[in-house]
């Protein structure tokens, strides 16, 4: 299901066309998988409409991570620090709960330095979009293992992988994340949907998406080239996002069609390939995802979805106006309340 | 009771002797964790509201209960608020320490000790002693509390600490004279004048201090009279005064990661922000978030600062060289942040509980390339206050990270101090464009351009509506568009920009404070909590004939004035808690030609400054030049 259509197929309802959307030149490897996740983030926000001013894009360290300048050029970003992006957006999305953050981080990013911020991002249910672009590999500093290669992956300069992978999805799930997705660079449609899903949901929204290295890790043999990806992505539902001014459809039999509203407006719509597939089970979703680890499987699609959990910048209970643009009167306290505390100590 | 007068014939000082009149130290020798900070609290208060000018020190162990506390009152008619080597009163509850503690009091000291002690002995018969009835008091006070509902049978182990160390409140009071009106009001104070534990505590001190009066007869000469030097005053912790400068400096974000000494700046922090920052429907004008690590804090630091909210961190040695890296990114992508640096002693987890001034070189320098930082070095609890607010102006005028650099002994420890004065200048933003401005000036605008000769750009934050208000913030070369760069053209402009930037803030820190004296030869420097022990010394050196002059360093970079200075004097001694001098190091680094006139006195035992040490180091070396015939 195509889920949304530009008005009159050159503008969205910000009467933006989609190459607006467009960030400067990728200076990435022709063919690598990130190349492709950016436009499919671009798609996504023009699909969506979003106003990019009160967009914000958030990086690490990492071919990856170079990406958000190829994107939504007219969003502030920032290109952080190898593996401290969720800090850095825990702090920009605490000082500005108006803005979308979307984080672009890569596996070494995520899965190694970055792991313990990954992990506490996520105990907080900072609200942004997190996008690990996953090649099973370090691509800027030239091939070295990640920690999510397979164990027994073998690359070109680095040997054999000799220990178990991380499953960044379980580890989010674990962690207590509330949308966490799989999906392939290379199934356009699918990550353009999770995306939109993902900018539509209020809190940490998950998404590991295999992004082939084409010059490090593209080997037939290895489980993220995309060769392989495409020869052995099982995707576990066809998703779509229905937008609140969107009719959604009905003609589905039932059992067949899982559907999740999104407090914000819009409809996730899961049409089930696996029967028996309940993205709201977190156990279901741990176990499917321990099968598929133990199967070799490539299984896709948004794993896990629960929108109960309160947000970040909830939690703190914050004045409506984003504390980025308080001014003194409501941050500096009275010269009264000085005096009183002065006395206190006297 | 029993009556235990002990006293020694031989003890010199007692009776007929001169009395010594607010000009003594005191110090409680106690068991971490046994509850003995009220009861010192409550003296201290107590002089304090007689008008004596009092400081109150504590020198505790790494350790949560157990392990030896020394808790020092100083009492100076003549104001001076420095740590004193000898001290004249000890009041020994402690059996690890009571042989020790007895051995260092000068000949004609006192010791007050707890008749609960097991291991003590009269080891020294030119000493006064005097014994406690601990044992009695606090049975029989426990026993009571505990009839009328005041305290649980099972609290009883947990208040036997607390209601101990109040004996020795009432037999100090008798004892040295304090005011029983003044004891009464400092417990009010105190335990906020919650009526129950007020009166448990009273009583316990009227009961001592009859019994004292009744059986102790005054064998010593150290007595205590009301002045009227602390009226309109405070006291305070440095810890206290910088949070609450930051919640008067409009502070929005905080990140933190729990490290003695640093720990108490973020509590008070939370407390006074819970009560001074929330809408009447309770909504919060602030977020203080416990960071999972230190390079977590200063990530959320820069994350909020870079969104644009007014961010600090606070922390101590160990934390600040965790936040390398991210204090290199800020400085080269020009985004503010406060970061406090409550020091303690290291390298690694050193002395934790103890006092240095050794991350003055790192915070200056901390990062990786080509950085340099402004530090501000406040002196005194009143400056936590000041520069815990002025700091977040700084650094957004200068949008550029900016240390606070406290100490464990500021940090910590109670001073007195004028009450704080509200912010006299109105909130600074620094150079920040809206939406209207950056319409107007199109593409003229660029992030990392400087437009105003000062080396300070312009920025936008996230959410300005208006064509070209974003920019990409990124840590690898860019040019002044904030465009990828790896052009050497870039880079050099990029970096004598920032260089420049840094020499802008050299008039716009906060000036040293200066008092030079006519014709005085000699000079001192010295920064933050070194200052009390240096003011006394002056004044010591000044009895000996050595006149001096003194600036006392409030931030880095140098001002102009600092060359000034030491080009005024012959000697300019710097004195900093540190063993290898980082501030003489700093100034010979800046100021070559000056280097032969500086004279290090840099120590750092983990103990705060005394003025004994400062004058005995200055006067060795001035006679040592006489003798070289200089
Ligand atoms: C503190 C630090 N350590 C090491 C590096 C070097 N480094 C840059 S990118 C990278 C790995 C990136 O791998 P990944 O996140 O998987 O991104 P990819 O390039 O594969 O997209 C490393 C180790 C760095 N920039 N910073
Ligand atoms: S090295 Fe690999 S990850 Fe990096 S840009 Fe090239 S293909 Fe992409
Ligand atoms: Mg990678």
């Amino acid at each position: 299901m195509e889920a949304t259509r530009p008005v009159n197929g050159k503008v969205n309802q910000l009467g933006l066309q989609k190459i607006e959307y467009d960030g400067s030149k990728t200076t990435l490897c022709a063919g690598c998988g990130h190349n492709s996740i950016s436009q499919r983030i671009i798609d996504a926000a023009y699909e969506l409409s979003l106003p990019q001013h009160k967009v914000i894009k958030l990086s690490g360290i990492g071919c990856s991570s170079k990406s958000p300048a190829y994107f939504m050029g007219r969003a502030h970003g920032i290109n952080a620090l190898h593996g401290r992006m969720p800090t850095v957006a825990t702090g920009a999305t605490v000082a500005n709960h108006d803005l979308l953050a979307i984080g672009v981080s890569g596996d070494g990013d995520t899965g190694s330095i970055g792991f313990s911020p990954y992990k506490h991002m996520l105990r907080r249910n900072v609200p942004m979009v997190y996008i690990i672009e996953n090649n099973g590999v370090y691509g800027l500093t030239k091939g070295q293992f990640s920690a999510t290669s397979d164990e027994g992956q073998k690359t070109r300069y680095y040997g054999t992988q000799r220990f178990p992978s991380l499953d960044m999805c379980m580890e989010a799930i674990v962690a207590g994340a509330g949308f966490v997705a799989r999906s392939f660079s290379g199934d356009a449609k699918q990550v353009r949907e999770l995306l939109k899903a993902a900018m539509a949901y209020k809190g940490t929204a998950v998404l590991d998406i295999i992004s082939p290295c084409v010059t490090f890790n593209d080997e037939p043999d290895s489980n993220k080239s995309f060769a392989y990806g495409k020869a052995n992505e099982y995707p576990l539902h066809e998703i779509g996002v229905v937008l609140p001014f969107e009719e959604i459809q009905v003609d589905y039999e039932p059992g067949t069609v899982q559907q999740v509203k999104l407090h914000d407006g819009p409809t996730i719509q899961l049409r089930k390939l696996e029967a028996g597939y309940d993205a709201t089970s977190k156990m279901g979703a741990l176990a499917r995802l321990d099968q598929a680890r133990e199967k070799g499987e490539f299984i896709t699609g948004l794993l896990y979805i629960d929108e109960s959990r309160p947000t970040l910048p909830e939690l703190e209970n914050l004045v409506e106006t984003p504390l980025a643009w308080l001014t003194e009167k409501d941050t500096r306290p009275s010269r009264e309340s000085l005096d009183q505390i002065m006395r206190e100590f006297m | 009771m029993a009556t235990a007068v002990l006293q020694s014939a031989s003890a010199t000082g007692a009776g007929g002797g001169k009395d010594i009149i607010n000009d003594f130290s005191i110090v409680a020798a106690t068991v971490n964790g046994s509850g003995s900070q009220t009861a010192n609290m409550t003296l201290i208060r107590a002089l304090f509201h007689m008008g004596i000018p009092v400081n109150g020190k504590n020198l505790f162990p790494s350790n949560i209960e157990g392990l030896p506390t020394w808790f020092t009152i100083r009492v100076s008619k003549d104001g001076y608020i420095a740590r004193r080597d000898g001290v004249e009163i000890l009041v020994a509850f402690n059996d690890q320490t009571v042989v020790e503690d007895i051995r260092l009091l000068p000949p004609g000291g006192v010791c007050f000790y707890s008749d609960e002690l097991k291991l003590f002995n009269r080891s020294r018969d030119d000493i006064i002693y005097y014994q406690l009835p601990v044992k009695e008091v606090s049975r029989e006070a426990l026993d009571a509390a505990i009839a009328s509902g005041a305290i649980r049978k099972d609290d009883r182990l947990k208040f036997k600490g607390r209601l101990a160390s109040m004996v020795y409140v009432g037999v100090l009071a008798q004892m040295l004279g304090i005011d029983m009106t003044a004891i009464r009001q400092a417990l009010e104070n105190q335990f906020k004048g919650r009526r129950k534990p007020v009166e448990m505590n009273w009583n316990i001190v009227q009961r001592t201090a009859d019994w004292a009066r009744e059986n102790l007869p005054k064998l010593d000469p150290y007595r205590v009279q009301p002045m009227n030097e602390t009226a309109g005053k405070i006291i305070i912790e440095g810890n206290t005064a910088g949070a609450l400068g930051a919640i008067y400096g409009g502070m929005t974000v905080a990140a933190w990661y729990p490290i003695t000494p640093a720990t108490s700046l973020a509590d008070e922090l939370e407390e006074y922000a819970a009560k001074l920052r929330k809408t009447p429907d309770g909504k919060a004008t602030y977020a203080i978030i416990q960071a999972e690590d230190e390079i977590a804090a200063i990530g959320m630091v820069v994350g909020a600062s870079w969104a644009g909210a007014r961010a600090m961190t606070s922390t101590s040695g160990p934390g600040i060289s965790l936040m390398t890296e991210f204090v290199g990114f800020a400085y080269y992508t020009e985004i503010p942040a406060v970061i406090w640096d409550v020091q303690r002693m290291g390298p690694s987890t050193g002395l934790p509980t103890r006092v240095s001034q050794g991350d003055l070189l790192k915070a200056y320098l901390l990062g990786h390339g080509d950085t340099k930082h402004i530090v501000l070095l406040p002196g005194s609890v009143k400056e936590c206050f000041e520069f815990g607010h002025t700091a977040f102006d700084l650094a957004e005028r200068f949008q550029t990270p900016v240390f606070v650099l406290s100490d464990l002994d500021l940090g910590m420890n109670y001073w007195m101090s004028e009450p704080f004065e509200y912010p006299a200048k109105p909130i600074d933003r620094g150079k920040v464009l809206d939406a209207e401005a950056v319409k107007r000036l199109g593409r003229e605008w660029g992030r990392y351009k400087d437009v105003d000769g000062d080396g300070i750009p312009w920025r936008t934050l996230p959410g300005t509506e208006a064509p070209g208000a974003a920019y990409f913030t990124r840590g690898s070369g860019h040019n002044e568009y904030a465009l990828y760069s790896e052009r050497g053209e870039d880079w050099l402009r990029n970096m004598a920009r920032l260089a420049k930037k840094h020499e802008t803030a050299r008039e716009y820190v906060p000036a040293p404070v200066i008092d030079q004296r006519q014709g005085a030869r000699v000079g001192l420097m010295a920064f933050g909590s070194a200052d009390p022990a240096v003011v006394e010394a002056r004044d010591r050196l000044a009895k000996e004939g050595v006149e001096t002059s003194y600036l006392r360093l409030r931030a880095l970079p140098f001002s102009e004035s600092v060359r000034d200075f030491i080009a005024a004097h012959e000697e300019v001694y710097v004195i900093e808690m540190n063993r290898d001098a980082q501030l003489a190091s700093l100034l010979r680094m800046e100021y070559p030609e000056l280097a032969t006139r500086l004279v290090s006195i840099a120590y750092a035992d983990g103990l705060p400054l005394t003025a004994r040490f400062v004058t005995g180091q200055v006067l060795a070396h001035e006679r040592e030049l006489a003798g070289a015939g200089r």
